[in-house]
């Protein structure tokens, strides 16, 4: 039970990140349909990061200080990135769902390249740090410690770092933008822009505000993903988690509690697919791999049939913004 | 200005350019143009860095990508390349022509790969298990290729469901059917691997070769003739049916309405269309589409498909929407942006070969040729006010005459009303959707604010 109960934090944790980021997005009235290549361009900076700190014995031993240091260049990379599509959904008012999709095919054609130039093979790995005991560990570990009771080693056994940081951003970001003046400003961006700008509201620089935290989160979420799901390998490609969390975020109606719980259901749903040969009565079942992979996806069609009629999108999102227009 | 008819060739060269399809040819090859610098732009930057690799390389690799096929070598060779070029552009034209279809009717299939695996399952399902002695080899070729595309159907009419029951974004549901079907083609395969998997040779991971039951397309000896190639006459297929839809699009009531309901969904509903049946339609069609792409690919006889697919999807739908895109989604556009697209490919498959870079530089130049693509409204925008200035510039005689004659007839501010009076003009011709619509692609993509466009071309 404990088990799952870590498992399936660590599969929320990406998702949540993930799905916040497409929130800021589209509240400010930009679609970020490229979640899936922010993270994927997160992923493979921070991925090169830490491999370059790590030829360095001062960050070999420091594995805390590494992590810190590629999560930051993951999410610098992520809001770089996103500057692609923020300009040309901003500046140039290009369809937003082509300059996303543009941007999905740009990132993981960028990492496999250079990866493949750099370092001649397909996937770039973390290599495991060697823990106390000689073993190899994750890297990332913040803590290994097997006993500190029920609840302790939910939260501390085998805990990432990034884990903590995460469910602070994400309290820190959702009070910021229900609780601030920018938070209110960016908000308004996304519902009525042209009544935005009338009280003095820059609107544009709101948007590139939001889509640009959007990328940050993005790019963070990315190497969270690859950190700590993904067995630390960068390999152009994150298995559509990008689009599970833009679905977590319509499942979530666009708001931040919302999306806490669809990540919550989601990722347990997802690492019910990676682990479930480890509990006898699912192993009884006989199914195959494939029909617990089918699950969230499924879940996510029913859920999304059921909750479209209270389902309120930001009203101007994808729609460029025209001074002119009323 | 084409009444004056002194000056034939001008003249003909101008109405071609007020044409918004030769703006969208225009729109596109700046696109490409583009792309392909900024991949001549990588090469060279790496090249200049990278100690490993001498500058010649990357002036000499971007060559070799622009050469596509014929950057190959000796003659044989390329007609080997060229020929696999073609063959594998049918697929790609099938997805492109699937995705088009789909934004003209204001939908965004992304759901592509899902619908080309359901389609690449259904034909390999029937083609590999009626038995050819039985049942005469060409009517299972068929029989295999009507099920894969009726699987494809259905697989596009879910996002279109949801679309017109619910009012959930298709992208959200492409999305999902797209990793469902990855798993739901796996499973299949998993639980009947013994009749389908090729054991035979030692990789298993791939379905047996349609060949092996005798089902193949019809290659009319091009195979031999592109030197040993895939080549058969599944390309010519994908080109008819890219013409069939160009017609059913531009010449009947039904692809008329399909339009409609795409550009205005509220006006179409006004008008009396089920906007909501033309909804599913259009995401069906597409579907069949893409999953006949598949059904063209797999029963070529000689192919490999890999079936335990569930973590990844197959390329050829994802770059439908490049092909689209280029295409500002004329279906006759896509025949040559599919191929294009292949052509790029096969010429990073040739750099990899030749030179220290790898085969990702392809796919990098068409991200970013899609990415400038994004932009091809801008460009468009941008080319046709550069041709309104020329033609304050270099004014035609027959309006010179005619402003002299309105000046006497009323002296002032006449310049103004005149260029107020061709704004006029012009603004209902660009947005009319029945008047030869290969062209207006890129508008399309945003139906909605097409028709505020006109409404603001109107008012002003």
């Amino acid at each position: 039970m404990i088990f799952l109960i870590q498992k399936t934090l660590i599969f929320t944790i990406p998702l949540l990140i993930v799905a916040l980021a497409g929130m800021f997005a589209e509240r400010s009235g930009i679609i970020n349909i490229a979640l899936d290549g922010i993270m994927i361009f997160g992923a493979f900076a921070g991925a090169l990061a830490a491999y370059f700190l790590r030829k360095s014995t001062f960050f070999v031993d420091h594995n805390q200080l590494t992590f810190l240091i590629a999560m930051v260049v993951a999410s610098i990379a992520g809001a770089l990135f996103s500057l692609l599509l923020s300009f040309s959904a901003i500046k140039l008012k290009a369809d937003q769902t082509i300059g996303g999709t543009a941007l999905n095919m740009l990132a993981p054609a960028i990492a496999l390249f250079f990866i493949k130039i750099f370092f001649t093979k397909d996937a770039l790995e973390m290599e495991p740090a060697i823990g106390g005991s000689g073993k190899s560990v994750d890297f990332g570990y913040a803590m290994l410690n097997d006993d500190l009771g029920p609840v302790g080693s939910i939260f501390f056994d085998k805990a990432y770092i990034s884990t903590f940081i995460s469910i602070a951003l994400f309290v820190v970001l959702s009070v910021f933008i229900y609780k601030t003046k920018t938070g209110l400003r960016l908000r308004s961006c996304g519902e009525h822009p042209q009544a935005a700008a009338s009280v003095g509201i820059d609107v544009n620089r709101m948007r590139y505000l939001g889509t640009t935290i959007s990328g940050a989160l993005a790019g963070f979420g990315g190497y969270v993903y690859i950190a700590t799901v993904a067995n630390g390998t960068a390999s152009g490609a994150v298995a559509g988690m990008g689009f599970l969390a833009l679905a977590i975020m319509i499942f979530g109606n666009w708001k931040p509690l919302g999306i806490a719980l669809g990540a919550l259901l989601f990722g347990f749903l997802k690492c019910l697919g990676v682990i479930y040969s480890q509990f006898d009565f699912l192993n009884n079942l006989n199914l195959p791999m494939y029909f617990y992979n089918l699950i969230p996806y499924v879940a996510v069609l029913v859920v999304l049939a059921f909750t479209s009629k209270s389902s309120r999108a930001p009203k101007a999102e994808g729609i460029p913004y025209d001074k002119g227009a009323r | 200005m084409s009444r004056s008819g002194n000056s034939g060739f001008t003249d003909k060269l101008q109405t071609l350019w007020k044409k918004q399809g030769t703006r969208s040819v225009i729109a596109s090859l700046i696109c490409i143009v583009g792309g392909l610098l900024v991949g001549f732009l990588v090469l060279l930057a790496l090249s200049i860095f990278d100690k490993n690799i001498p500058v010649s390389d990357a002036i000499f690799g971007f060559f070799t990508v622009l050469g596509g096929p014929f950057s190959a070598g000796n003659g044989k060779d390329v007609l080997f390349q060229m020929g696999n070029m073609l063959f594998s552009a049918t697929p790609l034209i099938m997805t492109g022509l699937s995705v088009a279809l789909a934004f003209k009717t204001g939908l965004f299939n992304i759901g592509a790969p899902g619908q080309y695996l359901m389609g690449a399952m259904g034909s390999l399902i029937v083609a590999l298990s009626i038995p050819t002695d039985v049942v005469p080899a060409w009517i299972v070729w068929i029989l295999a290729f009507l099920a894969g595309t009726a699987l494809g159907v259905l697989w596009g009419a879910i996002p279109g469901f949801f679309k017109a029951k619910f009012n959930v974004n298709e992208v959200i549901v492409c999305i999902m059917t797209n990793w469902i079907a990855a798993n739901v083609v796996s499973w299949v395969f998993k639980a009947t691997s013994e009749s389908f998997v090729n054991y035979a040779e030692t990789k298993v991971n791939f379905i047996k070769k349609t060949a092996t039951n005798g089902v193949k397309t019809i290659t009319l000896g091009l195979d031999k003739l592109f030197g040993g190639s895939y080549m058969d006459i599944g390309i010519f297929l994908a080109i008819i049916a890219a013409v069939v839809l160009y017609i059913i699009m531009n010449k009947t009531t039904f692809g008329y309405e399909l339009k409609a309901c795409g550009y205005n969904k509220h006006a179409s509903k006004y008008a009396g269309m089920n906007e909501k049946k033309y909804i599913v339609l259009s995401m069906a069609i597409a579907g069949g589409l893409a999953a006949a792409g598949a059904a063209l690919w797999c029963l070529n006889g000689a192919q490999d498909f890999k079936w335990d697919t569930y973590q990844t999807l197959p390329a050829d739908g994802f770059n439908g929407i490049p092909a689209a895109l280029l295409a500002s989604n004329n279906p006759i556009g896509v025949i040559f942006s599919g191929i294009f697209l292949k052509f790029l490919n096969v010429g990073g498959s040739n750099l990899a070969a030749q030179t220290s870079f790898n085969e990702y530089v392809s796919s990098l130049i068409i991200a970013v040729i899609i990415y400038f693509a994004g932009f091809a409204k801008f460009i468009k925008d941008l080319l046709s006010r550069k041709k309104k200035e020329k033609a304050a510039v270099s004014t035609p005689d027959v309006i010179v005459n005619y402003e002299k004659v309105r000046r006497e007839v009323e002296d002032d501010d006449a310049p103004d009303k005149k260029s107020v009076e061709s704004d006029a003009k012009s603004a209902p011709d660009d947005n009319a959707p029945t008047d030869n619509d290969a062209k207006s692609a890129p508008d399309d993509d945003a139906p909605t604010d097409d028709a505020k466009d006109a409404e603001g071309g109107d008012e002003k």
